[in-house]
């Protein structure tokens, strides 16, 4: 009897004592990221941002000191892998955050984790509109496709384009973005004088420019996926004589990203897109990360990935510093709703409806900027919402 | 016009970067599919004696096509001639295995972005002829893409090398008792696939782009154009990568709806009426 009633002093002892430790517990972060295969430059540019928040703002949230892990869901593509790895990092290393994600099928395929294990879930790339209603518990700090895609069939409209060829790669992102286009642009009076929908995995665009040639509309809209497709579809426009033939080329800002400007080389020069991250924006934020991430990682650009896992990061620690470093997912959607504050990229706020992100989108050239190519902004949309969820 | 110009074009370069491939499986029947992997090579090492020591892109040629000829000469006499005797299975687990180490490998050092590469303006630009417009470049590849097919083809049925290694092929034991060094001439063989490779590599850059996922995105082409050409020939593979390259170009142009699967139906369409491909020996032998 003596016995029971000293073991139950001491379980009240520890459990008294390990409260108040609760609170300086470190918070646990998972991050869901493809780092290896096709999408590998996706999961290395957002954790460069992730990491370059907690070195240059602190790792400490509030209060509680921050522990990465970082899961590699490649190809990034497969739902099934992501779900699997997001639950490990729940069950197994009972994580406080679920984070990252490159992708749209990795998001979707977590979405249910998060809203069963009653975690949070910053979304840092994704782009899918319909990506934050998969759960309640979902904020999304990156960006959604019609938010970047609709301000350049304004602007087209607007700028005496009147006859757009749209070309799209063949998946989903670019049904969207086509659709998004020809919705905005048609409503505004424009005409789509062709379509064309190319093999995701391309390698010769010459019929598809020699169509375009023929068709002679006043610009192109292409969405296509960063990389070797973008860069070939980009050095044959040129090529083939097509800016010389004044036909204009338009596209969403994921194109002329960053990370393959140079490789695009001199092809992209002149070509405008709309997004809301440039290296070349200006101001004293940007200037100050973008300085702090070439200090970290010299052989990298700063992208609009990075940027979006670097503001995932901050809205982390905001919210924490709101709550006290509480991390139980009601409380942490409710503290991040609403929730505004001034990026590198320019002012952003979290849309307490939606918990989607609400930017400033901005219509950019691509021009040499002190021997590097750069997205140069000359014109903006304020607060845009996702038009995808009208 | 334009059309059918872009189309050979097109097709040529299919040829090039695919030719190496019918060297090491068509000839040596060795299932290389790490071939991909000697593309990237001489992708990564072009662009390296470009962007870095700022070698005009003609002079690198040659340098990429030797290096990518000693790392297959390495390569064979390490690993791959321990597998010449084994089974299809055994050397495709092997390439394949291959290739995910070279994936990493290049990742590790260069990163999971795009390589840029300027061409020279010589090599850049179109020109109009009546009814054509011809893309330097891709006129180019036409012109190096021939050049290849006629000298190999030369020098498979008219030299002694070329004699030495179908022998050597078909049947090793009597080869080496007729006193052909058949080591040898494996070696080399395989050296000048993997060159091509390298050199295919090097030239496709500029229209395929290079990462480190390069030599998985592109088997696919580089496989069809064997299975159509039929293995043991170069002629083959010169006429299936011309028929493709035709076909995916026209198709793309007139029918863009269906453009993309233009391809895969002509090489089930010949795989039907020739499972042994276009040129290919009969399954006897």
């Amino acid at each position: 009897m003596r016995h029971l009633k000293k073991s139950i002093v001491a379980a009240a002892f520890t459990l008294a004592a390990s409260l108040p430790a609760l609170a300086a517990d470190p918070i646990k972060i998972g991050l869901v990221l493809p780092m290896t295969g096709p999408f590998a430059a996706y999961g290395k540019q957002i954790e460069h941002g992730v990491k370059l928040y907690l070195a240059t703002k602190g790792d400490t949230f509030g209060g509680r000191k921050v522990e990465l892990i970082v899961k590699d869901d490649a190809p990034g593509t497969a739902g099934d892998v992501s779900k699997r790895l997001a639950q490990e990092l729940v069950i197994k290393d009972k994580v406080d955050i679920l984070a990252g994600f490159g992708l749209t099928p990795s998001a979707f395929a977590v979405a249910p984790v998060a809203t069963e294990a009653k975690k949070p879930m910053v979304v840092m790339n994704a782009a899918t509109s319909a990506v934050t209603t998969k759960s309640n518990y979902l904020v999304r700090t990156s960006m959604t496709l019609p938010q970047i895609t609709a301000p350049i069939a304004t602007w087209a409209s607007k700028n005496g384009i009147k006859k757009v060829f749209t070309l799209v790669a063949d998946y989903g992102p670019g049904h969207d973005a086509e659709g998004q286009f020809k919705k905005t642009f048609t409503a505004a009076g424009g005409e789509i004088v062709g379509e064309v929908r190319a093999p995701v995995k391309n390698p010769d665009f010459a019929p598809f420019l020699q169509k375009i040639k023929d068709t002679k509309p006043d610009a192109v809209f292409i969405f296509l996926p960063p990389g070797a497709e973008t860069i070939a579809f980009m050095k044959g426009f040129t090529e083939r004589g097509l800016t010389a033939a004044g036909i204009r080329l338009i596209a969403t800002g994921d194109l002329p990203d960053e990370d393959i400007l140079e490789a695009i080389g001199d092809a992209a020069l002149g070509l405008i897109t709309s997004f809301h991250y440039s290296e070349a924006h200006k101001s004293p934020e940007n200037k100050a990360y973008t300085e702090a991430y070439y200090k970290a990682y010299p052989k990298d650009r700063p992208n609009f990935m990075s940027m979006g896992g670097y503001d995932g990061m901050h809205l982390i620690a905001e919210v924490l510093k709101k709550t006290g470093g509480n991390a139980d997912a009601e409380k942490f959607v409710e503290a991040a709703k609403g929730m505004k504050w001034t990026s590198p990229r320019g002012p952003i706020s979290i849309d307490p409806v939606t918990r989607d992100i609400v930017q400033t989108i901005y219509i950019r050239k691509v021009e040499r900027v002190a021997g590097k190519l750069q997205n140069v902004e000359f014109d903006q949309v304020n607060e845009f919402k996702d038009p995808g969820k009208q | 016009m334009t059309v059918v110009f872009d189309g050979i074009a097109s097709g040529l370069l299919l040829f090039l970067i695919s030719v190496g491939l019918s060297v090491t499986l068509g000839l040596m029947n060795f299932v290389n599919l790490a071939h991909g992997s000697f593309a990237m090579l001489g992708g990564y090492i072009c662009v390296i004696l470009l962007n870095r020591h700022g070698m005009p892109f003609l002079a690198a040629l040659p340098i990429v096509t030797l290096a990518s000829a000693l790392a297959g000469v390495v390569l064979e006499r390490t690993l791959y001639r321990r597998l010449y005797g084994a089974s299809h299975l055994d050397q495709v687990l092997f390439s394949i295995g291959l290739v995910f180490m070279s994936i990493s490998t290049a990742h590790y050092f260069f990163g999971a972005q795009q390589q840029p590469l300027q061409l020279p303006p010589m090599l850049s630009g179109q020109f109009n002829l009546p009814g054509v417009d011809i893309g330097v470049y891709r006129l180019f590849l036409i012109v190096v893409g021939l050049s290849i097919a006629v000298a190999l083809q030369w020098m498979i049925t008219s030299t002694r090398f070329g004699a030495q290694l179908r022998a050597a092929v078909d049947n090793p034991r009597a080869a080496r008792g007729l006193g052909i060094d058949v080591d040898r001439v494996f070696v080399l063989t395989f050296a000048l696939g993997s060159a091509l490779a390298g050199l295919g590599g090097a030239l496709g850059v500029e229209m395929l782009g290079l990462d480190p996922e390069f030599p998985v995105k592109y088997i696919v082409y580089f496989l069809i154009v064997v299975a159509v050409g039929g293995s043991g020939n170069i002629k083959g593979s010169l006429y299936a990568s011309l028929i493709i390259g035709i076909c995916d170009v026209a198709g793309k142009y007139y029918v863009p709806q269906i453009g993309a699967f233009v391809i895969y139906a002509v090489m089930v369409v010949t795989l039907i009426f020739r499972p042994q491909g276009l040129f290919g020996r009969s399954a006897a032998k």
